[in-house]
């Protein structure tokens, strides 16, 4: 794995990725409450313990680069920019929200953004990623495409026809896997004849690593290394960020795959508390400090909030809009 | 020209007139294209832009929805529309929901040409007609070009709308000789057309079976019987306007589908014509589509088992002799 610099950190910049992982955390325990009052519906897949991964990665993209995503985005929607408030007015299904109350909790896209959403098809996003980043080769841009999926999705020939392709093509695709080991309920070594993620990349050549995924500082720091020679047209790369998820896997699993101590054991390496440690050691955070940032994201929630509570709904009347491009002329 | 050859021609005057177009799939360089629609193409306008893929159908179908997500317009060959099953998670779950899913901020600009039907023992797996089970699809547009104009010209049609577009060719057209209407320069993916005009009923069908059905008519018109034969052009959607206006004036319909009848488009052209048509029918509405089994490979098992003009002229004279005196 590879080792987090500490050396050039400094406060502004640990308290920017601090703040974002927060913002993500007080967001997505919101979302749970909200779901138990019935505000939310649908599926809910949260993204707590998972958070360094978004937070890392999305600060080395450019606005100009694109994002692919999953069912489990939120993080992923906020951390690239996604207003929180067009976010949870999209989880009550409100015309403000980032899909117009069409998509829900996982399919979130934003277009001025380049987030793509939102894939709710395992490894159904790998083709499409593959796809805007040979646009942007055929274009001659040095634009990348960073594509996030699970570890289940490494079981589907999607994963395997993209990752061929991407090298065959050498296309600016920067593959981030969150191997957060449970593919719902099924442990990766219950699914995979190889479980290392990276053998499996090295064999279709593209350049692999296996990541420290709850330290923000070792994704920030694997992602640097590796995004310059992807824009530069190496061709693509694989991170397998080796993460959690702290809560299950929906709202309707009763995590009988798992041991409360296995998860306990995880969240004392949380990403927030690991950040938070390290911060404070180094003397470039005191306790003040998170408990301003805390309240910060607690506020922010709030608003978005309220923003989605006081929304309207799309009128039943334009239900069959956008199924096909609405022509200007 | 042939038909094949007004399909190159319509692929090459797409990569000509737009840097934005660029063509790939299964041996489409090298090899030509397995129906030899690209030959020549990779040696004027190059690897880049005449793409051979892996036999990876979910990946580049996938990957032509990504391209023209990011403004390019891919035209995407699928070898044969059996094989498009592999990419059928990317067709439906990507390509036909992004718009609609994202409300409305995203368009998946992509064309999708592949090679479909039966009639050349090639047995089951390769002789699906799914043209209409993909019709069934909100957000994917269906065209069928069966004319030499049509596929010249559906193809920019194609390109030019903002929808995804699957269009389907079948594969026993390719060697079809005819000529282009002169002066055409482009048609529209919206319409249907009246192939043969006749007053006693009306053929609609669309692809290889449009050649079925003018056939049978010739030799109805023999018998005194007035064919007239409807080309859909387009399956999704659905000229109803056409349709109906001429059932109104014949009064009568059979409904030629390559597919198979359970549930196919044949059912849902009938039921369309039931529900804003039925007072004006002189006698129900009769079906010719493929038999209900996996198509076979004998010839005579695979004949019996599609369209025959035979069994067209045999539906024919059923409702006009049902339908009395009129």
């Amino acid at each position: 794995m590879s080792a987090p610099s500490e050396a050039a950190l400094t406060r502004e910049h640990g308290l920017d990725l601090l703040r974002e992982m927060l913002r993500i955390r007080s967001f997505e325990d919101r979302c749970y409450r909200l779901y138990g009052e019935t505000k939310i519906r649908g599926f809910l897949h949260l993204y707590n313990g998972e958070e360094a991964v978004a937070v890392g990665a999305m600060r080395l993209l450019g606005p100009a680069d694109a994002v692919v995503s999953t069912y489990r985005e939120h993080g992923h929607a906020i951390a690239r920019g996604v207003p929180m408030n067009k976010v949870m007015a999209e989880l009550y299904g409100k015309q403000t929200g980032c899909s117009r109350g069409r998509g829900g909790s996982m399919h979130l896209f934003d277009a001025s953004k380049r987030f793509y959403g939102g894939n709710a098809i395992v490894a159904g996003g790998l083709p499409v990623a593959v796809g805007l980043a040979l646009a942007e080769k055929l274009q001659r841009q040095s634009d990348i495409t960073a594509c996030f999926f699970g570890d289940g999705a490494v079981a589907e020939g999607e994963f395997h026809e993209s990752l061929n392709l991407a090298s065959l093509w050498k296309l600016p695709v920067l593959f981030l896997c969150e191997n957060n080991l449970y593919a719902m309920g099924t442990a990766l070594d219950r699914a995979q004849a190889e479980t290392d993620i990276t053998i499996k990349a090295r064999a279709y050549r593209i350049e692999a690593t296996a990541v420290d995924g709850m330290d923000v500082l070792a994704v920030e720091a694997a992602v640097r290394s590796v995004v310059e020679r992807i824009r530069n047209g190496g061709g693509p790369a694989l991170l397998e960020m080796r993460t959690y998820r702290f809560r299950a896997h929906s709202m309707f699993d009763p995590q009988l795959y798992r041991d409360k101590a296995e998860v306990e054991a995880w969240e004392k390496k949380g990403p927030i508390i690991t950040l938070t440690t390290r911060l404070k050691a180094l003397g470039l955070m005191t306790e003040d400090d998170y408990q301003r940032l805390e309240r910060e994201a607690g506020a922010e929630v709030d608003a978005a909030v309220q923003f989605a509570e006081g929304s309207p709904w799309e009128p039943e009347s334009d239900l069959e809009r956008f199924v096909y491009a609405e022509r200007t002329s | 020209m042939s038909y094949r050859d007004a399909v190159r021609e319509a692929v090459r005057g797409a990569l000509k007139a737009d840097p934005r177009v660029f063509l790939m799939g299964e041996d489409v360089g090298r090899y030509g294209g397995s129906y030899a629609v690209s030959k020549g193409l990779l040696e004027e306008f190059g690897p880049d832009r005449i793409r051979d893929t892996p036999l990876s159908e979910s990946a580049f179908v996938g990957a032509g929805i990504g391209a023209a997500l990011a403004g390019l317009r891919p035209i995407v060959e699928v070898m044969t529309v059996n094989f498009s099953l592999l990419a059928l998670d990317q067709i439906m779950n990507n390509a036909a929901t992004l718009s609609h899913m994202s409300g409305g901020q995203l368009s998946v600009p992509v064309v999708i040409r592949l090679a479909t039907g039966a009639g050349r023992q090639l047995a089951a797996q390769h002789s699906h007609s799914l043209e209409g089970w993909y019709a069934h699809i909100p957000g994917l547009r269906i065209a069928v070009p069966a004319t030499i104009d049509d596929a010249r010209f559906m193809l920019a049609a194609a390109l030019a709308s903002p929808d995804p577009v699957l269009l389907f060719e079948h594969l026993y057209l390719y060697n079809m000789e005819g000529e282009l209407t002169p002066g055409l320069e482009r048609v529209d993916l919206d319409h249907a057309a009246i192939r043969r005009p006749g007053r006693d009923v009306t053929l609609i069908t669309y692809g290889w079976s449009l050649y079925k059905c003018l056939a049978a008519a010739e030799t109805l018109a023999k018998e005194g019987v007035e064919a007239e034969v409807l080309d859909l052009r387009t399956l999704r959607p659905l000229d109803d306007a056409a349709v109906m206006a001429s059932v109104r004036r014949t009064r009568r319909a059979v409904i030629v589908d390559e597919g198979w009848r359970s549930g196919g488009l044949s059912a849902e052209v009938t039921t369309r014509i039931v529900e804003q048509a039925f007072y004006e029918l002189d006698s129900p509405v009769a079906r010719v589509c493929t038999a209900e089994v996996p198509v076979p490979y004998a010839k005579h098992l695979e004949d019996a088992a599609l369209p025959s003009p035979a069994r067209i002229e045999a539906a024919v004279r059923s409702v006009v002799t049902r339908s009395g005196s009129g």
